[in-house]
């Protein structure tokens, strides 16, 4: 059962990943994409991974997505349209990408995991998996938690100052 | 249960895909989407090590890198409509006024 | 954990992100942004202060370390902070871009940096580094109204994205392959387990050493920089040119010599090669361009290869040495981008090499600092940048790689040619138009530092040694 779910997911996430980088269309790309991260969502759903997948459908779909698409729809499409759709070089890329897929591939193959940590299905259960999560974010993880706020102001600031009409003073 | 394995080999495939489309795609805003398919890619494997090493902080990373994404989207959004405003193209190759 | 200990030990940190915040609120209000700049300058040299008396150890999980290495490469990055800030006043102002954001991002910047060299974990690393980077694409594209300034963003901004996702996808494998993303406890596991039967590990390196080639600009991932330098603001140029450089050199210290401690040899291998390619590239192409600002461009790629000299050593005297390098590379190149700034005026951008000549006829002061900072890239006695090659090359030599110094050592000469050249044409042709400089107080300051620095520590080295040989004692 878990394989079929499993080979269900994955096969869509790979059809849809390729629909993204190959449709003209970006508008459609976008919405390819958005279907990419439900069943994203869905795949973290089978690794007992619930506050993720909500987080991801919460900010990737509901946010990021959505400032792609309104980004994209006020630049103007027609001339996208018109466009190629590679850059001359694009054999080498695909070929770079593919050689690199296969290098990852025959690394990947025997792969030996580390060491095993203590948080079992059991735990997971017994304290639901936003707690068991939260309560490592605010202990061990909680420099970096702070230094994140900081990173979405830099990009509060970037944004303002980039996009912004300014009047040359 | 799905080996781990076929987890880590779905998120290379899905990171090359996003490689592949970052090396030969024009469009600005496709090139920044293959980019969101590697981070992608990346949170599957973290979080498919996250569950077979009975481990949280594989999540926790994903949770950051989500946070990071997000920031990163504003910002090179908002670098694209800077761009558009004085040379309403989103072509790279059209990204040619520096030579060298 | 003790958060009260945690927290007197991130206090530069701290103290440098209420500053920040407090500027951010500062400049609603404030009409004149010179004000501003002075602020920041207080700021950073609060944030020097408190860095300087700060304690040493681990906090917050060990996610952060702070001792003697991360307190030099704070310096290193406060000093490229304040001496780019005294040479922006005058410059944003003729560039029309003179917003007290401009500050309040470079504070943050070099906040990112602060947390990359005392990360003691890949993700506070990792954060530390978006921090830094979102800062930069935005200072980069600082100049809205001009298109080289936006596709300079642009271009950083997609590489540097880039760069980072193939960082996250080696710090996944490599937390799968140990189970911690802690810099010192996967450096346990790997010294017990080594690569053996773990191809994934080399597959990580490599990701690695690629992500980290980006962020230094090395060869074969050097390619954005030219672009970005000629196109971001030359106040910004000079910035990223040093600080963010340092910033990469700081963490990848921390994860090939920590981390990755017990591979040496495997990465060696690769990064051999990475930097005898970065300064052939960056020494080669310098020589053909016409703008001074891609020609330090390409000078800062040949440099980023000098450093990288000091990893691919390792032990203690690599590691002074890339730290002692950094730290002059910052004085020598603010310096040469100050002069550069100087030219810059509402008349002409002055950023074309031949812009320079007959300087010293109408402008022999400038002309005299230019040709030191010139004297000092190359590597001339009795300048700084001489004192910064001998030590790195020493280091190359004392690791058994002699051949390896010698082949630097003809990359030097190369470089003499295209450093020179600027000195050539400054003093040896006449003048054909007259040329006025923008001076300020902020850039004759910055000037005075970055020469006196430059001399000094080329005429009495052992001051700068004996700080980056102690900084690294308990490295």
């Amino acid at each position: 059962m878990g394989g079929v779910i499993f080979g269900y997911l994955a096969g869509v996430i790979i059809l849809l990943s390729i629909l993204v980088i190959t449709v003209k269309n970006p508008v459609h790309s976008v919405m390819f994409m958005l279907l990419m991260f439900f069943h994203i969502a869905g795949l973290y759903l089978t690794l007992n991974a619930e506050f993720l997948a909500a987080v991801q459908i919460i900010v990737y779909a509901g946010a990021i997505l959505v400032l792609f698409l309104f980004v994209i729809l006020l630049l103007n499409l027609k001339d996208e349209l018109r466009m190629k759709r590679t850059t001359w070089s694009w054999p080498l890329g695909v070929a770079a990408a593919g050689a690199l897929f296969i290098a990852a591939f025959l690394s990947l193959r025997s792969f030996v995991p580390g060491t095993k940590g203590v948080i079992t299905t059991a735990v997971i259960k017994a304290e639901t998996n936003t707690k068991v999560l939260g309560r490592i974010l605010f202990t061990e993880y909680l420099f970096p938690f702070e230094v994140v706020s900081l990173v979405l102001l830099v990009a509060l600031i970037g944004a303002i100052v980039l996009a912004k009409k300014r009047q040359r003073s | 249960m799905v080996p781990l394995n076929w987890y880590l080999l779905l998120s290379a495939a899905v990171f090359f895909i996003g490689v592949a489309g970052f090396l030969s795609r024009r469009n600005i805003i496709i090139l920044f989407m293959s980019i969101e398919l590697m981070l992608n890619a990346t949170n599957i494997s973290l979080v498919a090590f996250s569950h077979y090493l009975l481990d949280m902080r594989g999540q926790i990373m994903v949770f950051f890198i989500i946070a990071v994404a997000a920031a990163e989207a504003v910002l090179g959004l908002a670098i694209i409509i800077a761009l558009f405003r004085n040379k309403a193209t989103t072509n790279v190759d059209e990204m040619n006024i520096m030579k060298g | 954990m003790n958060i009260q200990l945690s927290a007197m030990m991130i206090m530069p940190e701290i103290i440098m992100t209420v500053l920040a915040l407090a500027i951010v609120v500062v400049d609603l209000f404030v009409k004149r942004k010179d004000i501003v700049a002075l602020l920041s300058l207080i700021t950073a040299g609060v944030v020097a202060y408190a860095t300087l008396n700060g304690s040493s150890g681990e906090a917050f999980s060990a996610m952060y370390i702070a001792d003697g290495y991360s307190v030099f490469f704070k310096l290193v990055f406060i000093i490229s902070l304040i001496l780019t800030i005294l040479i922006s006043v005058k410059y944003i102002e003729i560039e029309e871009i003179n917003l007290g954001e401009y500050y309040t991002l470079m504070l943050f910047a070099t906040l990112g940096m602060m947390v990359m060299a005392s990360a003691g974990d890949i993700i506070s690393l990792y954060i530390g580094l978006e921090l830094m980077a979102l800062s930069l694409y935005t200072l980069a594209g600082f100049m809205t109204h001009n298109t080289k300034s936006n596709e300079a963003a642009l271009k950083y901004f997609l590489l540097g994205a880039f760069a980072s996702a193939l960082l996250l996808y080696g710090t996944s494998l490599i937390y799968g392959i140990t189970g911690t993303t802690n810099l010192k406890a996967i450096a346990a596991y790997l010294s017990v387990h080594g690569v053996a039967g773990n191809p994934a590990l080399m597959f990580s390196l490599i990701l690695f050493i690629a992500a980290f080639s980006f962020k230094i600009a090395a060869v074969p991932f050097h390619m954005w920089a030219p672009d970005v330098y000629e196109g971001a603001p030359t106040s910004v140029t000079a910035f990223m040119s040093v600080g963010p450089k340092a910033a990469g050199f700081a963490a990848m210290g921390r994860v090939f010599l920590i981390a990755f401690g017990s591979l040496q040899l495997n990465w060696a291998a690769i990064l051999i090669p990475v930097a005898i390619l970065t300064m052939a590239v960056g020494n080669v192409m310098a020589l053909t361009q016409t703008n001074i600002k891609r020609m330090l461009a390409y000078s800062s790629v040949a440099h980023a290869g000098y450093a990288l000299m000091g990893i691919i050593a390792g032990g203690s005297e690599g590691v002074a040495g890339m730290m002692n390098y950094l730290m002059i590379y910052a004085f020598m190149n603010m310096g040469a981008f100050a002069v550069v700034i100087m030219l810059n005026t509402k008349e002409s951008k002055g950023d074309q090499i031949t812009d320079y000549i007959g300087l010293a006829k109408s402008h022999p002061f400038a002309s005299i600092l230019m040709l030191i900072f010139m004297f000092s890239l190359t590597g001339i006695p009795p300048t700084a940048g001489f004192i910064g090659k001998f030590y790195i090359f020493m280091a190359v030599v004392k690791a058994g790689y002699a051949w390896f110094a010698a082949v630097a050592v003809i990359f030097s000469v190369i470089s003499a040619y295209f450093y020179l050249r600027i000195v050539m044409l400054m003093y040896m042709m006449e003048p054909t138009a007259e040329l006025s400089l923008s001076t300020s107080t902020g850039t004759g300051l910055a000037l005075l530092i970055a020469a006196l620095a430059v001399i000094s520590i080329g005429v009495l080295p052992s001051g700068v040694i004996s700080l980056a040989r102690a900084a690294i004692a308990g490295f």
